[in-house]
């Protein structure tokens, strides 16, 4: 045995340390469907509580849809459990294919790819397609998966400030010597609930012979007119090279991602990517419930536009209430509350309340940023968005800081 | 020379990694073990000192040690010229 008492103290100290600095993560159960109303045991032992949910990402409340559950019954009947396989050997259903000629379809691409989640996908895309003699270019905020994907390739990295063209201009200018220039960016970042400027950004790739990568992950199913994603809001659909994106969100919110995009990037993916080549297929009953997703989707329009005024309502209701929030104008509505202590203190206050919320602080946010990251649902009402409303009126008020500046509630709290 | 090196390469650092404005760095404020500049992001502060003064950085000599003050970064590239 080399678990050894050392090394267990060794672990017990680290873990001491992340709970000494505030930041150790504990999980709350539910025991209801995900939904905008859940029923909670938090903290674990304690007796259920009914709450309304202001942190899924659930953007089209298709999570637990009759028609989407429906639809996974019947492929778990037809299709069965499990597959025991990666997908070029034996683990490819007609289903699958199926379901990367629609993802191709609804994102106007080239083909798709499945990879068994998003964060695969990001792990694995680049080191299929570039090489040392290429250079990745990202927005300082991209996701973490994205991260982990570019630490996985051997080609050049460096970053430009968050939605800064010129500062991407001029890397693409200091770059231009290499072979492959890609850019990448997410469309919605999770955190600040922002969209990257994917209309400039075409521009500028196109000027300076560079790709460009956008995770959609936050967008897919209700950014753009018809839901498409952030290239759809901007006009670029066609153009974007490489897209990432989740079926974990808005288009069911089970599992499951892909890459789509030029047919020799997703072809080279096919070949290379690790995470595609070495773990498994999307389970059967995951495919066919972002079929159906799909199916509702195509049919109107009618959730991404109950989200987007659900999303306008709340975003107001809380700017007259007198929070500072992050400009916006997507179902992430970040409530800025900047000291660490003061996030966790209104998100335990809200739950009180009877609103699940987190509280986010450094490291998933930078120093003095700490806020609680709502996100709005298809599968609010407006009696959950008022409920919710009242509750941070009140824990506001608590708190002396409704209608304070930035500036004011730092003095107040400090970083 | 030094110092107007040293301005360069100080400037340079504000202009790109330093994302709050009332931040003060000097010549031997710690970028890399201090957290402004990540080891990610030294790739820029490399290709810029490299493209600035005509110079060629083994990768093997652009260590995070190396490129963690201003100082020493001066110090590096005035190894290179000739």
């Amino acid at each position: 045995m080399s678990f050894s008492d050392n090394v267990r103290s060794m672990y017990q100290d680290q873990l001491k340390s992340i709970e000494e600095a505030g930041i150790f993560k504990k999980e709350r159960f539910i025991h209801s469907e995900q939904a905008a109303d859940i029923e909670v045991e938090f903290p674990e032992g304690s007796s259920l509580k009914k709450v309304i949910n202001m942190c899924a990402n659930n953007y089209l409340g298709l999570s637990s849809h009759p028609d989407v559950v429906k639809a996974a019954h019947e492929g778990l009947d037809t299709r069965g459990y499990g597959m025991s396989s990666v997908r070029f050997i034996c683990g490819t259903q007609d289903i699958h294919k199926e379901l990367e000629a629609r993802m191709t379809e609804f994102l106007g691409t080239e083909d798709t790819i499945l990879f068994p989640s998003c964060m695969d996908a990001n792990a694995g895309v680049f080191e299929a397609i570039l090489t040392d003699q290429d250079v990745m270019i990202s927005d300082r905020l991209v996701h973490a998966s994205i991260v982990d994907g570019i630490r996985l390739c051997s080609a050049m990295h460096d970053t430009f400030k968050h939605s800064n063209m010129d500062h991407l201009e001029s890397k693409l200018q200091l770059h231009s010597d290499k072979r492959l220039k890609v850019v990448i960016t997410d469309g919605v970042f999770s955190m600040d609930g922002d969209c990257a400027k994917l209309d400039e950004m075409v521009a500028l790739c196109e000027k300076y012979d560079a790709m460009l990568f956008v995770d959609d992950s936050h967008s897919t199913g209700f950014i753009g007119k018809t839901g498409r994603g952030t290239h759809e809001k901007y006009g670029v659909m066609g153009k974007i090279d490489i897209i990432t994106t989740t079926f974990g969100k808005a288009l069911g919110g089970a599992s499951g991602g892909c890459v789509s995009g030029r047919r020799e990037i997703v072809e080279m993916c096919r070949q290379k990517a690790r995470p595609y080549l070495f773990s498994n297929t999307i389970a059967p009953v995951v495919v066919s419930g972002v079929l159906k997703v799909l199916d509702i989707l195509s049919e109107n329009t009618e959730r991404r536009d109950k989200l987007e005024r659900n999303a306008n309502y709340w975003r107001k209701g809380l700017t007259e209430a007198g929070f500072v929030l992050k400009d916006g104008d997507t179902p992430i509505v970040p409530v800025m509350l900047f000291n660490a202590k003061l996030s966790q203190d209104v998100s335990n206050d809200l739950y009180d309340e009877g609103i699940y919320a987190i509280g986010f602080f450094f490291p998933v946010v930078a120093k003095g940023q700490a806020r609680i990251r709502t996100q709005i649902s298809a599968g609010h009402e407006i009696h959950h968005l008022d409920k919710a409303l009242d509750a941070f009126k009140k824990v506001g008020k608590k708190y002396d800081i409704l209608g304070r500046s930035k500036q004011e509630i730092i003095e107040m709290y400090g970083l | 020379m030094s110092e107007e090196m040293k301005d360069i390469v100080l400037n340079y650092v504000i202009d790109e990694y330093l994302e709050d404005e009332d931040e003060e760095i000097t010549y031997d404020t710690p970028l890399i073990s201090g957290g402004i500049v990540d080891s990610f992001s030294m790739v820029s502060l490399k290709r810029f000192l490299e493209n600035k003064y005509n110079i060629s950085i083994p990768d093997e000599q652009a260590t995070p040690e190396a490129f963690d003050t201003v100082e020493k970064i001066t110090t590096l590239v005035k190894g290179f010229l000739k």
